[in-house]
């Protein structure tokens, strides 16, 4: 399996990272090397083994429905570059017709 | 051409837990601006979800009362796209393996009963809320919603008309209302409705261009919006026109559904499954137990008012409209048996009340106790069936004991024998004429005079004990 250029491109795309030709280049060729590195996996036989995608072993961790209190809207706001009325305030991203 | 109308539905119901999905922040609707966030619902790096049990209690019995099958095997899954609303860049939602699949709920269109196959219903966390400024090109962002646990429930294309979408929203609003696990605030945003619709010529197996309708948040406007988006498609495919992929806002002012268009889509979530939660498992023990607990639902206490009360299908069917009104009936059946002068009661002066101040049986200010005594009183002879038709607005309005409101308002009916013959010789005096006449066999007459001494008392005579008196002192 082999990582394209158009696949680099794509998921840069949708990271929305801006990626130079030359940095493309470098990780199409690392994102190769890793999924070729991985790929030794397929050498072992995974018959009748589950699919697993957290450390084994746990399931049912839950919290009961209990409300603690949440940070004050000053803090919530901190670390926003911009706000306003109580609100994080950003570029508009929806056009209505 | 003749076309056949292709309609799915897929709602987002916000669960009524006190707390967010995957944090303790709380989930109370309209608090000021961002006062309900934590590291973990703002996505702060390095935080960690925990589930919160009471939502896979509710998801799962929601599930049942749905007739579905509840996946034992669960996981969360990450679904990835920008969004303001959206602080960590994804949504935990469910993928591959949602809490329930293949269920139904059955409904009623055009006069029979139909069967709306419920596709999946699966968890997942809402997003904030995105408030856009006039003018300036920004939008404000409150994130007090972001991580409040939705049951997100998608139908199969089962639906053919605006009728069906709103007897569907109304039947499966009602079912979740009876469960306790969702609040069916519409306004709110609790009970958010997505119709997506396609037109295909009559008789076709393939399916035409759909397009998901948004921004509906009442019964009328799914109705208005369907229809619209109906004659839309249909003229544009009369035209020759092609129907695109979209999502299109429904604009109650104008009335119409417009394209909304979005410089974030992705049309590529890379679902993967989150590595911060471990998975669920839902055991049959717990399936069986949360089974036992699911209250009696609509259908099924409409059934029962039925044979239990032996009120007709048409009442059975109201008073069951919600549970709280299902409740106040039945409270008042208990200390008035009586069930079909209750459900007259009930279906007609409290309801007409109710539903003018926009209140729910349960906050009614007239208690089941309060109608019994007007009810009691009527029985009793204290006041006319139609003085206590006339004072039931004012009890409604005050709040005050029936009795005290009768005696505030001087309507106490006159039953006293003897007061009522003072009034009737009066009457019988001034009215030689008729009395003439009803000696000579003109039964008719007896209205009239019955009629001139409720007059005489100010409506406030017992008609049934005037009728008597009247005619012994006739005969007389």
């Amino acid at each position: 399996m082999e990582i394209t250029r158009q696949e680099v491109e794509k998921v840069a795309k949708l990271a929305r990272l801006a990626l130079t030709e030359a940095e493309t280049t470098a990780f199409s060729q690392q994102l190769n090397q890793i999924v070729g590195y991985v790929q030794k996996l397929k050498s072992f036989s995974t018959e009748g083994v589950e699919p697993t995608s957290t450390v084994p072993g746990q399931s049912n961790v839950f919290r009961p429905d209990q409300v603690q209190a949440s940070l004050s809207t000053e803090q919530a706001l901190s670390n926003a570059p911009d706000a306003e009325a109580q609100c994080f305030r950003v570029p508009k991203i929806i056009q209505e017709s | 051409m003749a076309y056949e109308v292709v309609i799915g539905v897929e709602v987002h119901a916000q669960l009524r837990t006190q707390s967010k999905l995957f944090c303790a922040c709380g989930t109370t609707f309209g608090l000021t601006a961002n006062s309900q966030t934590c590291p973990v619902c703002l996505g702060l790096p390095g935080t960690l979800p925990v589930i919160n049990e009471k939502a896979v209690e509710m998801a799962v019995r929601a599930g049942l009362a749905m007739n579905g099958t509840i996946g034992v095997r669960n996981r969360f899954a990450r679904k990835n796209y920008f969004y303001p609303d959206l602080p960590k860049g994804y949504q935990i939602s469910q993928y591959e393996a949602p809490i329930c699949e293949h269920g139904w709920i059955e409904i009623a269109a055009g006069g029979s009963r139909k069967r709306v196959r419920i596709r999946r219903a699966h968890l997942e966390e809402d997003a904030g809320k995105n408030l856009h400024e006039a003018g300036s090109g920004m939008s404000l962002v409150d994130l007090n919603r972001a991580g409040t646990p939705l049951l997100e429930i998608v139908t199969e294309p089962d639906l053919s008309s605006s009728e069906e979408v709103v007897a569907y929203l109304k039947s499966l609003r009602d079912l979740l209302m009876y469960l306790d696990v969702c609040d069916g605030n519409m306004e709110e945003g609790s009970f958010r409705c997505e119709p997506n619709l396609s037109l295909r010529p009559a008789g076709q197996t393939t399916f035409g261009t759909k397009v998901e309708l948004k921004n509906i948040n009442s019964f009328k406007f799914v109705k208005d919006a369907v229809d619209y988006e109906i004659k839309r498609q249909t003229k544009v495919l009369n035209e020759g026109g092609k129907i695109y992929q979209e999502t299109r806002l429904w604009n109650h002012e104008r009335g119409e559904t417009a394209v909304m268009r979005s410089k974030e889509e992705a049309h590529d979530y890379r679902y993967f499954p989150d590595p911060d939660l471990v998975p669920m498992e839902i055991s049959s023990e717990w399936i069986e137990q949360l089974r036992e607990g699911l209250p009696e639902l609509a259908s099924t206490k409409q059934q029962r008012f039925i044979t239990e009360y032996g009120v007709p299908e048409y009442d059975a069917g109201i008073l069951t409209s919600s549970k709280a009104l299902a409740v106040y009936f039945e409270a008042c059946v208990t200390l008035y048996p009586q069930p079909k002068t209750v459900s007259n009661w009930v279906m007609g002066e409290l309801l007409r009340e109710l539903n003018n101040s926009g209140t729910e049986a349960d906050a009614s200010p007239v208690t089941p106790e309060r109608l019994v005594e007007l009810l009691t009183l009527v029985d009793q002879g204290v006041i006319s069936l139609k003085v206590a038709r006339d004072i039931f607005p004012d009890v409604y309005a005050s709040g005050k004991a029936p009795a005290q409101i009768v005696q505030e308002k001087g309507l106490t009916q006159v039953s006293d024998e003897g007061a009522l013959a003072t009034m009737i010789d009066e009457v019988l005096k001034k009215n030689p004429a008729q009395v003439g006449q009803f000696k000579e066999g003109k039964q008719q007459v007896l209205g009239f005079l019955v009629g001139q001494v409720m007059k005489a008392s100010g409506g406030k005579a017992n008609p049934g004990k005037v009728n008597e008196l009247l005619k012994k002192a006739l005969a007389g």
